[in-house]
């Protein structure tokens, strides 16, 4: 009896858990990949195995080949600049100035605010003529501009968008790793006469190195991810020109139904994510110094 | 060569005081150390020296230049912090040349200096090390490694051994007393540790409440304490104090009819006898109980009871007394000290007794 209750207590108290994961992750991941290799049911049509088909059309659906490119200039373009915009906040921040308080909470406000609302008010931004941005760039005599309308600008101005969302949130990590930074370490090179700059490049920005890697896997995932602005603000347009990979993968699914093709997307993007997140731990994780 | 001058320095923050009117000389080429109970003001002392604080008034002189508005890198020395500020990222070669990057030197002059200084430390075996990968002591060194190649004349150091235990901060200790002599270093050294001020020093300044208490040798220190408190601060067990009244012949211990210790008046004065000073026999100057016994091996601490009065004696490792025996204690009379109890200042006295022969009193000897 009591060995039997030894068995059974365990795989109790992990059933809600598993139940959850296998019902919501796990057997969607796998359905999703087998999907991949079958063509979507439709009507009396039952789904029939058409093994790489999905993958190989895909090389030529200059839809997805438009997304792919737009995500990679979004990533490139919003993962560093976000890195760098959240370690100076943090460190300024951190140094003892007045308003200290104040400022972390403005900084960080951005995250907080959900990303509907965030869009939303950034869309009167952009309004051409009388949104802020016009209205600003009017006073140096700028013609007024229909930024969310004009393929040039369009994913600029959705990376700027991101990028003010997501430097705010990345600051939090930085700080705490700041502050774990011993104030010691300036005094010693205070005494040496070091440079904030050069203290800067060869003690801090070394120590906050595994901030980085895990703030960086972090925005690369985010930048494939995010998609709540693309929605509201241009729904991918003007010509897919502000399209991500995300955003075409709910299109394909649920807007053309074509739910096969979709998950072969959703591999697709998986499979990038993962190659991402390998070369950077592969890369960095040697140069980066932990304690 | 350069000496350190404090005129008359202050610190204080909005309603706290740390430092008050303090002014010491410290020679060049020798070692002086702060000491005092936490919270004295030493380490503020330190840091007003270094410059990693501003002073709030007063003087800092180092080899006969003002630099009480300088930048601690304008200020010629080095420092070693108590957490030792090793970059943990950099490796031990690395750290120590750190500064010397800093200020430019050339490479070879860089290798040069390293060179010497891990072989005064013995580190050259560790030298691609972390700090991590590094054993207490050895990180010490590292700390020190990185004063030495500074070949700055002012070395500053704060509590650096409080972290070790005691066999190594007993070694560390004969090793920065060593390395300051042999480079004719110039040391402020801050510890709160009597034994290692005591063993180190040149010059100690004893610091309480933000103030000198007193500026001496170890051996004056010890053997003439300027205060009751440092009295009590210098020597393990601290000096006994008991308090005397008024009688005829002179002051009394408290409780008790005689013998007059002290001429004058007692009321108010505080005796000082150290514990080590005191000898056990049949008779003694003043009678005592023996209160309580704490055996130590080489020797042990007894309680005794005069008049109405504690005192610690020490005696040697074997036990030759019960709790509850009637003995005498003896002294010889240099090694009685007089205070005022309320200004806590030493107060010159005729000692009215001589050592009874019945005992036999310890040579002492000053020791100038």
């Amino acid at each position: 009896m009591k060995k039997t209750n030894n068995m059974v207590v365990p795989w109790l108290l992990l059933l809600p858990a598993t139940v959850l994961l296998a019902a919501f992750t796990h057997i969607p991941a796998v359905m999703t990949f087998i999907n991949s290799f079958y063509r979507t049911p439709r009507g009396n049509r039952p789904a029939r195995f058409v093994g790489m088909d999905h993958y190989s059309s895909m090389l030529s659906d200059p839809v997805f080949m438009a997304a792919l490119k737009n995500n990679a200039i979004y990533a490139l373009g919003t993962v560093p600049a976000a890195i760098a915009l959240s370690m100076l906040m943090a460190v300024i921040v951190n140094s003892a100035i007045r308003g200290r308080a104040l400022m972390r909470m403005s900084f960080f406000l951005p995250t907080v605010l959900p990303m509907i609302a965030v869009a939303n008010i950034w869309l009167f931004f952009y309004t051409p003529g009388y949104g802020l941005i016009d209205q600003f760039l009017g006073l140096f005599g700028f013609h007024e501009r229909n930024w969310l309308g004009d393929p040039d600008t369009v994913l600029g101005s959705l990376m700027v968008l991101a990028i003010w969302k997501e430097a705010g949130f990345f600051m939090i990590f930085y700080l705490a790793a700041l502050q774990q930074i011993s104030p010691t370490l300036s005094e010693a090179a205070a005494l040496e006469g070091t440079s904030r700059w050069y203290f800067f490049r060869r003690v801090t920005f070394p120590l906050l190195m595994p901030t980085t890697l895990f703030v960086m896997i972090n925005a690369i995932i985010n930048s494939f991810r995010l998609i709540d602005h693309v929605i509201v603000m241009t729904r991918g347009g003007p010509d897919n020109a502000s399209t991500l990979l995300l955003y075409y993968v709910y299109n394909v699914a649920f807007r053309f139904w074509d739910t096969a093709y979709a998950s072969a997307l959703t591999v697709v993007l998986l499979a990038v994510l993962a190659l991402l997140a390998f070369v950077q731990f592969g890369v960095l994780d040697r140069k980066v110094h932990y304690k | 060569m350069s000496g350190i001058e404090i005129a008359s320095l202050n610190k204080s923050w909005a309603t706290f005081n740390a430092v008050q009117d303090i002014s010491f000389t410290v020679e060049a080429g020798t070692l002086t150390v702060l000491l005092g109970p936490s919270g004295c003001g030493k380490s503020t002392t330190l840091r007003l020296i270094a410059g990693l604080e501003s002073a709030t008034s007063g003087a800092i002189r180092i080899g006969g230049r003002d630099v009480t508005n300088e930048p601690p890198a304008k200020r010629d020395l080095a420092m070693v912090f108590q957490s030792y500020a090793l970059f943990p990222h950099l490796s031990v070669a690395e750290n120590i040349v750190f500064g010397l990057k800093v200020r430019k030197v050339p490479a070879a002059e860089r290798a040069r200096r390293l060179q010497r200084a891990v072989d005064i430390l013995g580190l050259s075996h560790l030298l691609d090390r972390k700090p991590s990968q590094l054993s207490g002591g050895q990180q010490q060194r590292v700390a020190l490694g990185r004063a030495i190649v500074a070949e700055a004349p002012v070395c500053l150091m704060d509590e650096p051994l409080s972290n070790l235990d005691a066999q190594l901060r007993h070694e560390m200790r004969k090793e920065i007393r060593s390395i300051q002599k042999s480079l004719g270093m110039t040391m402020v050294y801050v510890t709160h540790d009597q034994i290692e001020a005591m063993s180190l020093a040149d010059q100690v300044i004893l610091m309480r409440n933000g103030r000198i208490e007193q500026k001496a040798t170890p051996s004056e220190l010890y053997l003439r304490p300027a205060t009751s408190f440092a009295a009590r601060f210098i020597g393990t067990p601290p000096m006994n104090l008991v308090e005397l009244v008024d009688s005829a012949g002179g002051a009394v211990v408290k409780g008790t009819n005689g013998p007059a210790l002290v001429e004058g008046k007692g009321a108010g004065l505080l005796l000082g006898v150290r514990p080590e000073e005191i000898r056990i026999a049949s008779t003694g100057i003043v009678p005592a109980i023996v209160q309580s016994i704490d055996y130590h091996g080489a020797d042990s601490i007894l309680e005794c009871l005069v008049g109405d009065q504690l005192l610690q004696v020490r005696v040697e490792g074997v036990r030759r007394h019960a709790v509850g025996d009637s003995v005498g204690l003896n002294w010889k009379p240099e090694a009685m000290h007089v205070f005022d109890r309320e200004t806590t200042l030493r107060v010159e006295r005729k000692v009215l007794v001589t050592a009874d022969g019945a005992g036999e009193a310890p040579a002492l000897r000053a020791v100038k």
